[in-house]
């Protein structure tokens, strides 16, 4: 079994507000990541499958194909958008780091050929904060 | 007495929309691309303060950077942190936020509040790639 990684990186604005609070609520609890008129990050999107290479290409997977299926199914809905306003597979959800290393790998999980599974996604929302998420 | 540069690492996280409102939407997305994203993006960005000058025969400071921190902080960070650039600060108002813009506001504040004897210089990440320095 081989890990293959894929870096990428997409730069978002967010906030973290739930509607069903009041703002004095979402201040005490999300803070300075309440603020009303959004504030973003250079986000860092570390993906990780895992296979065994074929044994007549000696690849696991194609990362050039690989690179083309994460920039279509997560790149280019989130780079240089809005996470809460913007985002089709976000929509509902609190724009959470968590809930969008869950919502990517949900994005791709399915989109792999056979025999490629998604290990991980791992994702920095700044380079100090990162979360990692394994489909468990 | 040799003259000593000392720098400081700060950062900051912020939405910002580049566009030109004299301009159409046609010619604000053709030159700004999608960086005119009408609900922004946003950046974590790295400021590195640099402050040139001799040390101080008594302290051997240049500048105590701990002080240097503490008026980066109240007169720039708090200010700019989790915050709009274009919405939430009076300096962005008639000004488009690019990095070079930012930049040369970030220097006149801090201008103001350092000793005039002492160089100043301002360097500004937007991205891991993308850095802006003023004076150049």
């Amino acid at each position: 079994m081989v890990y293959l990684t894929r870096i990428e990186h997409f730069n978002a604005a967010h906030k973290l507000y739930n509607e069903g609070w009041s703002r004095e609520q979402n201040e005490a609890v999300f803070g300075k990541c309440a603020n009303e008129n959004w504030h973003g990050h250079n986000y860092e999107l570390y993906v990780t499958i895992k296979g065994i290479p074929d044994s007549e290409t000696g690849f696991l997977f194609d990362v050039k194909k690989l690179s083309g299926i994460i920039n279509g199914l997560v790149i280019e809905k989130l780079d240089h958008k809005n996470l809460n306003m913007d985002v089709d597979f976000m929509k509902g959800k609190m724009c959470s780091t968590e809930n969008l290393a869950i919502a990517i790998w949900e994005q791709l999980s399915s989109s792999l050929p056979e025999g490629v599974q998604l290990h991980c996604i791992k994702l920095y929302e700044t380079p100090r904060i990162y979360v990692e998420y394994f489909g468990e | 007495m040799s003259r000593v540069a000392v720098f400081r690492r700060e950062h900051f996280n912020a939405a910002h929309r580049l566009f030109n409102p004299a301009w159409d939407d046609k010619k604000n997305d053709e030159v700004f691309g999608k960086c005119n994203n009408p609900n922004y993006h946003g950046h974590n960005y790295e400021l590195e303060i640099k402050i040139t000058g001799e040390p101080d025969p008594e302290t051997g400071y240049v500048i105590d950077l701990k002080k240097l921190s503490d008026i980066v902080t109240e007169n720039v960070l708090d200010k700019f942190d989790h915050k709009n650039l274009n919405l939430d600060t009076t300096y962005f108002v008639k000004l488009n936020p690019t990095a070079e813009n930012i930049a040369v506001v970030i220097y006149e504040i801090l201008r103001k509040k350092i000793d005039p004897a002492l160089d100043l210089k301002v360097r500004l990440y937007e991205t891991g790639r993308n850095f802006v320095e003023y004076p150049a």
